[in-house]
């Protein structure tokens, strides 16, 4: 039940997001979210969107496992 | 960038498991680690991240599947306002199949029972605006993730002054099952994978007496692949280390603090109350009903139905389960009497209960 999709925000209008992702669109209300732009990427749940999602802690974590590779730890 | 598919990249994943299993190579005992949330037990089970870790670290599924943790009698409540003439109920997916005493919302739907399913709270809102005929009773099932939905639902519903839309609650607050596990000398948790999205409405700091009353480590994990499997590192280093502390693997959506104006529309509608936890039992404080300034939207004091006595399905081990002490294949009734298609118990019926996902991906 807790599932959240990330999607990317299209358009927002009075409180309410489009927000897209892999082509399906969906309305979301903003109504717990601040400063969200175009171009955003939200958590959705049951029609709100819950979180921003922080795209540059996103990179970081995904770097983090790389390096991990990259030094050696994760090859048999 | 496309955030799902990034965190199920194979080679990555590949990566951090070799380094899980080097890091507890030799090692004696069996570390348990629990993942409280539902969504989390059906990502583990879907990519099969169980089967690929060592046999020193065991995963316990935990009761943080909303459906499941739901008492009979709550079905029941539903069950019954779905059989006056005037009322429909609106409902997630989810709790349509879920058996109650001697029904479920399903039958009564056969039976002619009006059952509008709904993808958000808000669409039984705009469906109750437009039918003024009818009472919409929405089934607010669900933890700290969805509770904030119910309540904006809530808040604009009286914004708009609808007089027939309400809300049977039976919204449960996480943090304090975990407490009353971890004191469960039977069940020796040596770390909690804490749940995604409930976290990113009460914030990891709300971990933070978990690791201060019972020194268990808690790491707040996102639930893609990559997600599961640095958070199943992250606890293992602590673990091993022999420390207890609150990390945020899933740093992209969560903050110590969570999302405050989630929590100020939380407090604004709701108030904490003793609630019943299948498989559990009674908690002080840990769940969730409307305010009084809410009361003309609260279903159980604005409807008055006859609730028939709650009866637990013989022989069901849902609770057990919940409780991570049995698996699903130990329970007799699991796919001979229980199966999706004729769930027996709420673990069963649940997309992420712990025996659907044993059902559909274990061996």
């Amino acid at each position: 039940m807790c599932l959240g999709v990330p999607m990317q925000v299209k358009s927002i209008a009075d409180d309410v997001a489009v927000c897209e992702i892999d082509g399906v669109k969906r309305e979301a209300s903003l109504m717990m979210v601040d400063g969200i732009e175009v171009g955003d990427y939200v958590l959705i749940h049951a029609g709100f969107a819950i979180e921003k999602i922080d795209e540059d802690e996103a990179l970081l974590t995904l770097q983090a496992l790389r390096d991990a590779l990259d030094l050696g730890l994760g090859v048999e | 960038m496309n955030l799902t598919r990034a965190f199920r990249d194979p080679e990555l994943a590949r990566g951090q498991l070799s380094s899980i299993i080097r890091s507890v190579a030799g090692l004696d005992r069996t570390i348990t680690l629990m993942e409280v949330c539902g969504t989390h037990t059906m990502a583990i089970y879907q990519h099969g991240i169980r089967a690929l870790l060592p046999p020193q670290i065991r995963l316990i599924s935990g009761p943080g599947c909303p459906v499941c943790v739901t008492p009979v009698g709550y079905v029941d409540h539903a069950v019954a306002l779905a059989r006056r003439p005037d009322s429909v109920v609106a409902t997630f997916g989810d709790m349509v199949r879920v058996p109650g005493s001697s029904s479920s919302l399903l039958r009564e739907q056969a039976l002619g029972a009006h059952i509008h399913i709904v993808y958000s709270p808000l669409d039984a809102v705009t469906y109750a605006q437009a039918h003024p005929e009818v009472e919409v009773v929405f089934l607010g099932v669900g933890f700290e993730t969805t509770a904030p939905t119910v309540a904006g639902a809530v808040v604009v519903a009286q914004q708009k002054q609808l007089s027939n839309f309400s809300v049977l609650c039976s919204h449960k607050t996480m943090p304090g099952p975990m407490a009353a596990l971890a004191g469960d000398p039977e069940l020796q948790v040596d770390g909690y994978l804490c749940p995604a999205h409930v976290s990113a409405v009460i914030g990891a700091d709300a971990y933070r007496p978990l690791v201060d009353n019972f020194h268990v480590p808690c790491v707040v994990t996102g639930f893609e692949p990559l997600d599961v499997l640095q958070g199943v590192a992250m606890l293992v280093q602590q673990v091993l280390s022999g420390s207890a502390k609150v990390e945020i693997q899933y740093s992209r959506v969560v903050k110590a603090a969570g999302n405050q104006k989630a929590q100020a529309l939380l407090q604004q509608v709701f108030e904490p109350c003793d609630a019943r936890w299948r498989g559990i039992g009674d908690l002080p404080q840990s769940g969730l009903r409307l305010r009084p300034a809410f009361a003309a939207f609260d279903a159980a004091r604005k409807l008055t139905v006859s609730v028939e006595a709650p009866r637990e399905s013989p022989g069901c081990l849902c609770g057990e389960i919940l409780k991570g002490k049995v698996r699903p294949t130990d329970c007799p009734l699991f796919r001979n009497l229980c199966t999706p298609e004729n769930p027996v118990g709420a673990c069963m019926v649940s997309s992420e209960g712990t025996c659907a996902a044993e059902y559909k991906y274990g061996s």
